[in-house]
């Protein structure tokens, strides 16, 4: 018994927004849905079990929403799973329907991520009092804030890295017509001059906070062969370590760079900033483009910034990093994950539009979550594995 | 499919409430005592699986807490449901069928005495729009379903508090068990109603507990125990969400799941011994048994959910009971059956045998 091979065979996601008051959590996620079934050439009947991913329940306050929403994702009478693993959730959701595939459990998986940020208040839900526990009172950018400070002193990296992280990225979102914010304008300047909010992080360095869905069909050999184009998973991996304990490093922490290594190591990849074509990270603070490139090994530590003030991110350059726009562009947050691993397979597949990467052949979809503890990623060819 | 096996399961005692012990607490005695069983060390555990519920703790994120017992370094391949921990036992199984490692562990941890109040977060779990508004209290459902039940002559208040009656002396034989004791049906039927017709002890009570199941893959099951409780079929099947739109006295998706497995398996309910059945109700047993099809199988005889329900680990509870049966050379074949959401909307059945 050894693992099989499995394909994203089709793509679909919202036009990400602030306020989606127009529809319910139903309707919303079967807009991303029916996309993915649409671009997959898949009707429900094709569909063998649904696997759900979203952030905290708290952040809707409906607790369990995959049951109301068993209708609307036609998991009546199907197996469905329901994935949290925090900010990472939308990566290791999309993780864990390939593995059903690849276990040969079965056939084709619709796989959806979604957060409605509006029905509640991610804010409120985040800075809920533990006992005995910090609490992040200041929200996710309070408490990443003094790991990019960490990282500009241990890399000396110039100021302006990050504001050049927020131009590029919120110009690739404005080609990308499901982007949330649609910044075609943005300046090096304007970036500085946004308001400070968690220094150094500027105000046009943040994600935004986005409602949205993200949908995937995920199937075997026989399905991918059955399709034009689908995104042929070279490798997954999915690691986790504890979120508080002395001398662990944060900035630079291990369980990315030990699922990054086996990620390389089981797609055959040596050389991985010449080998990957395009990177989808997970990025919602500026500064983390530059370090999380050092954390998956496409720079050397300490030298991750070089990359990206030479412009070897940017759409051109020798390793375009979010030409989606990223998580800076848009962040429904338990679907930003699937987004930037359905990003890479769109880019592979050739269905990336206007942001897409000339003759994109391999690409890499990374999403982190909680205290940097989480990572889910996966490779995705437009070849089957060698 | 790939040969796998519970080679072990451990849980701790399931208290109304454990107000000495955080999350991290509860469970690191009881992963320590899984391991111990087969005598592995973590470093040996390729994947970890679990399930937990925010809404339970009344916080954001609060499974992360629990990888301070899991001793997540150096860093794990891991993953997490927000549904009972059944359901992570079937990732793990999945898992497993990958051939990328051989051994998986799976908890499941669960408070359900930390909510203030069920009634405030129980309605929670409806449809936000059309159902949640009503606000039901967490017991509301369930009594129209044992309405259902009683009309279409599938039980009654009697039958019910003999079941209750029969698990409760059952649970007296199990250390970890909630509640338990000799318990007349007279007495039983005194009691005054909760959400009639369901009575206070038709209702299994909520509790604190965490629950612990180590699979192993071939030759890794076989090295780590004598007797392994060999996975023949896991599945699950998904119901609509509204009450009003299914018949509650036959649940549909526990019938699809039963078929699956048992095709899986080459044996069916009929054919177990023993099935240990995630009653939430009493009334649900007849309910599941007759939609499973088991034939003279002893139901519960750890007492069940009706002698204590932990939060998100009752589930796997089923599954670590079920094999533990196995494990002890007591049966040959049997069935773990775990629900998750109201009136059994979402349902997994598990076959389970002894033989190699």
């Amino acid at each position: 018994m050894s693992k099989q091979l499995a394909a994203v065979l089709g793509t679909g996601q919202t036009h990400h927004t602030t306020k989606r008051s127009d529809v319910s959590m139903a309707g919303m996620i079967r807009e991303a849905v029916d996309r993915a079934m649409l671009d997959a050439q898949v009707d429900w009947a094709d569909i063998d079990a649904v696997v759900v991913g979203k952030a905290p329940d708290l952040f809707e306050g409906v607790m369990m929403p995959e049951l109301y929403l068993a209708d609307a994702l036609g998991a009546t009478g199907k197996p469905l799973l329901r994935v949290h693993t925090a900010g990472s959730v939308g990566g290791s959701t999309s993780i864990v329907a390939a593995s059903l595939v690849q276990a040969g459990v079965h056939r084709r998986v619709l796989t959806v991520a979604f957060e409605k940020q509006s029905e509640s208040n991610a804010m409120w839900a985040l800075s809920i009092p533990i006992p005995f526990a910090m609490p992040v009172g200041a929200g996710a950018g309070g408490y990443f804030a003094p790991h990019v400070r960490s990282y500009i002193r241990r890399s000396g990296a110039p100021e302006h890295v990050g504001a050049m992280v927020a131009v590029k990225d919120r110009r690739n979102g404005a080609r990308n017509p499901h982007a949330h914010l649609q910044q075609a304008d943005i300046t090096l300047e304007s970036v500085q001059a946004s308001q400070m909010l968690w220094d150094p992080i500027r105000y046009d360095e943040t994600c935004p906070s986005s409602d949205g869905a993200c949908a995937m069909v995920i199937g075997d050999e026989t399905a991918g062969d059955a399709v034009d184009g689908a995104a042929w998973i070279h490798a997954t991996a999915m690691r986790t370590e504890p979120t508080t304990f002395a001398g662990r490093d944060q900035v630079n922490p291990r369980a990315g760079r030990d699922a990054a290594a086996a990620l390389w190591r089981d797609a055959g990849i040596t050389d991985p900033l010449s080998e990957v074509d395009a990177a989808e990270i997970y990025v919602p603070f500026s500064w983390f483009e530059p370090m999380w490139l050092e954390n998956l090994g496409f720079a050397e530590e300490g030298s991750g910034w070089r990359l990206t003030e030479a412009g070897e991110t940017a759409l051109g350059g020798r390793l375009p990093v979010n030409p989606s726009g990223g998580v800076l562009s848009s962040n429904p947050i338990g679907a930003s994950g699937m987004l930037r691993l359905s990003e890479a397979a769109k880019q592979v597949m050739g269905r990336a539009g206007d942001y897409q990467v000339d003759g994109a052949r391999t690409a890499l979809g990374h999403a982190y979550g909680g205290g940097s503890q989480y990572f889910a990623m996966w490779l995705v060819g437009a070849t089957k594995p060698a | 499919m790939r040969d796998t096996a519970v080679v072990s399961y451990a849980q701790s005692p399931c208290l109304a409430a454990n107000r000495r012990d955080d999350m991290a607490d509860i469970l690191l005695p009881v992963i320590r005592a899984a391991v111990d069983a087969v005598g592995i060390e973590r470093d040996e555990i390729d994947f970890y699986a679990s399930g937990s519920h925010d809404f339970f703790e009344g916080r954001t994120f609060a499974y992360i807490e629990s990888l301070d017992a899991v001793g997540a370094w150096p860093p794990i391949s891991e993953s997490h449901v927000e549904m009972d921990a059944a359901w992570a036992f079937a990732e793990a199984w999945s898992w497993l069928q990958l051939g990328q490692g051989d051994i998986a562990l799976v908890y499941g941890i669960g408070r359900g005495s930390l909510p203030q109040d069920l009634d405030q977060v129980m309605p929670a779990q409806l449809d936000p729009y059309f159902l949640a508004p009503l606000r039901p209290h967490r017991d509301a459902v369930a009594g129209l379903q044992a309405c259902a039940a009683i009309d279409a002559g599938l039980t009654s208040e009697q039958h019910m508090a003999e079941i209750v009656s029969r698990c409760l002396a059952s649970a007296t034989e199990n250390p970890y068990a909630q509640t338990s004791g000799q318990v007349s049906v007279h007495d039983l039927l005194a009691a005054p109603y909760v959400s009639s017709p369901l009575r206070k002890h038709d209702v299994s009570p909520p509790g604190d507990a965490a629950a612990v199941v180590v699979l192993a893959a071939g030759d890794a099951a076989r090295r780590l125990t004598a007797r392994p409780a060999w996975v023949r079929a896991v599945d699950h099947r998904m119901d609509t969400h509204y009450p009003g739109m299914r018949d509650l006295t036959s649940s549909g998706s526990t019938r699809i799941a039963a078929g699956r497995a048992a095709d899986l398996a080459g044996f069916a309910a009929a054919d177990v011994e023993v099935a240990e059945l995630h009653t939430e109700y009493s009334h649900q047993e007849p309910l599941l048994a007759m939609a499973l099809g088991l034939n003279g199988a002893e139901i519960n005889p750890s007492g069940g959910p009706l002698a204590g329900r932990p939060a998100t680990a009752t589930g796997l509870v089923r599954i670590g009971e079920a094999a533990r049966q196995i494990l002890d050379g007591r049966a040959g074949r049997t069935l773990a059956h775990a629900t998750n959401g109201p009136a059994l909307q979402h349902n997994l059945v598990c076959l389970l045998e002894g033989a190699a």
